[in-house]
């Protein structure tokens, strides 16, 4: 019996064969942070596809401040097609709206740490206050974005017309105001994948909320939950991030 | 319910460590100075090489912040943070070979 115990004790076991942590995370959030890795594939892919597709059409080269949208001549200046603000209808404030949208976003990452750092603590009005923060955030973001895509696809009414005499306002999938077709599509498809993603994240923090103000995680002994609802909804600020860069900045 | 208020008068809680709490909002303050400088050269700076690289830059450095300190990558174990980090390599790869092919198709279309 004790021959058989000292056998066991002295093999040398790797701490990758099983019934062990060796990341020292649990499975769960190992498996988010996975998952983020190919979400983070997918959107880079989409990304780069911008950049690919940019560089096929050439840029204006003229002054910025004689800048007109010719969809078939040159690729639009961002800062020229976003520059609208709700309630200030005529007035030229280039990417103010998505300025305010980037601080929506950070703000709402931020509660959402906060509320991580609560769940530590085992405190759950505090889990339950930053929670509905980040909701709240992240309610706010994508009631800008469905005001930004609702602007981008009726136009502007001292937009310039498309060329040769026809009067295109706004946006669609096969034609736009502002540029290239491939400029529009890809407006819908990155930040609209993006919102899809915020969607799905409001819906998990509100289910997560749920779970917290029925006490589930005060009775399991840990919020890890909340932790793993909160790497997504970083990710989901990361990419925001990426995506202000490269669609509205360069 | 009586079984739930019996747990919870059982769970500790730990009052928050501030300067764990002043840490996180120094990061998002960073993050926003980061932004608001972003801003400036929008406005300030022309279209160039040089601009679109200071552009990638910064929001590379906003990227660290945020995976480091909110998603709190920084402190895990390092055969962790490399297995994230290492296959960020094929995105590399894919941006560079699809922007050379991009510059190829304008070669040929104008």
């Amino acid at each position: 019996m004790s021959a058989t115990e000292s056998v066991i004790t002295t093999q040398k076991r790797s701490i990758w064969a099983g019934g062990m942590s060796p990341l020292k995370v649990t499975y769960g959030k190992l498996m988010m942070w996975f998952f983020l890795l190919s979400d983070a594939f997918t959107f880079s892919a989409l990304l780069i596809t911008y950049g690919l597709i940019r560089y096929s059409y050439p840029g204006y080269e003229g002054n910025p401040a004689d800048f007109v949208f010719a969809p078939d001549k040159w690729w639009p200046i961002p800062e020229k097609v976003f520059e609208a603000v709700p309630f200030l209808h005529g007035v030229s404030a280039p990417l103010v709206f998505v300025g305010i949208m980037t601080f929506i976003l950070i703000m709402s990452s931020v509660t959402m740490v906060l509320a991580v750092e609560a769940g530590h603590r085992m405190d759950r009005a505090a889990v339950e206050k930053w929670m509905l923060w980040t909701v709240l955030g992240g309610i706010a973001f994508l009631s800008c974005q469905a005001w930004e895509w609702s602007h981008f696809i009726h136009g502007t009414h001292e937009g310039p017309m498309v060329a040769e005499g026809t009067t295109f306002f706004g946006a669609n999938l096969l034609q736009n105001q502002y540029g290239p077709p491939p400029f529009a599509d890809l407006f819908f498809f990155i930040t609209g994948f993006h919102g899809t993603h915020v969607l799905s994240g409001v819906i998990l923090n509100i289910i997560i909320f749920y779970n917290v103000v029925v006490g589930l995680y005060d009775k399991r002994g840990h919020y890890e939950m909340v932790e793993k609802v909160g790497l997504y909804w970083h990710f989901v600020d990361l990419v925001w991030v990426f995506v202000f860069t490269f669609y509205y900045l360069i | 319910m009586t079984m739930a208020s019996e747990e919870s008068k059982t769970i500790q809680v730990t009052p928050p460590d501030k300067a764990k709490i002043r840490k996180i909002w120094m990061t998002a303050l960073f993050l926003g100075v980061v932004t608001a400088v972003e801003f400036v050269i929008a406005f300030t700076m022309g279209a160039s090489a040089f601009r679109t690289s200071l552009f990638v830059g910064l929001t590379l450095v906003k990227a660290f912040y945020i995976v480091s300190e909110f998603m709190h990558l920084k402190y895990e174990m390092k055969v962790l943070i490399w297995s994230i980090l290492i296959p960020t390599i094929f995105i590399v790869w894919l941006l560079l070979a699809l922007l050379i092919e991009g510059e190829a198709i304008f070669m040929v279309k104008f």
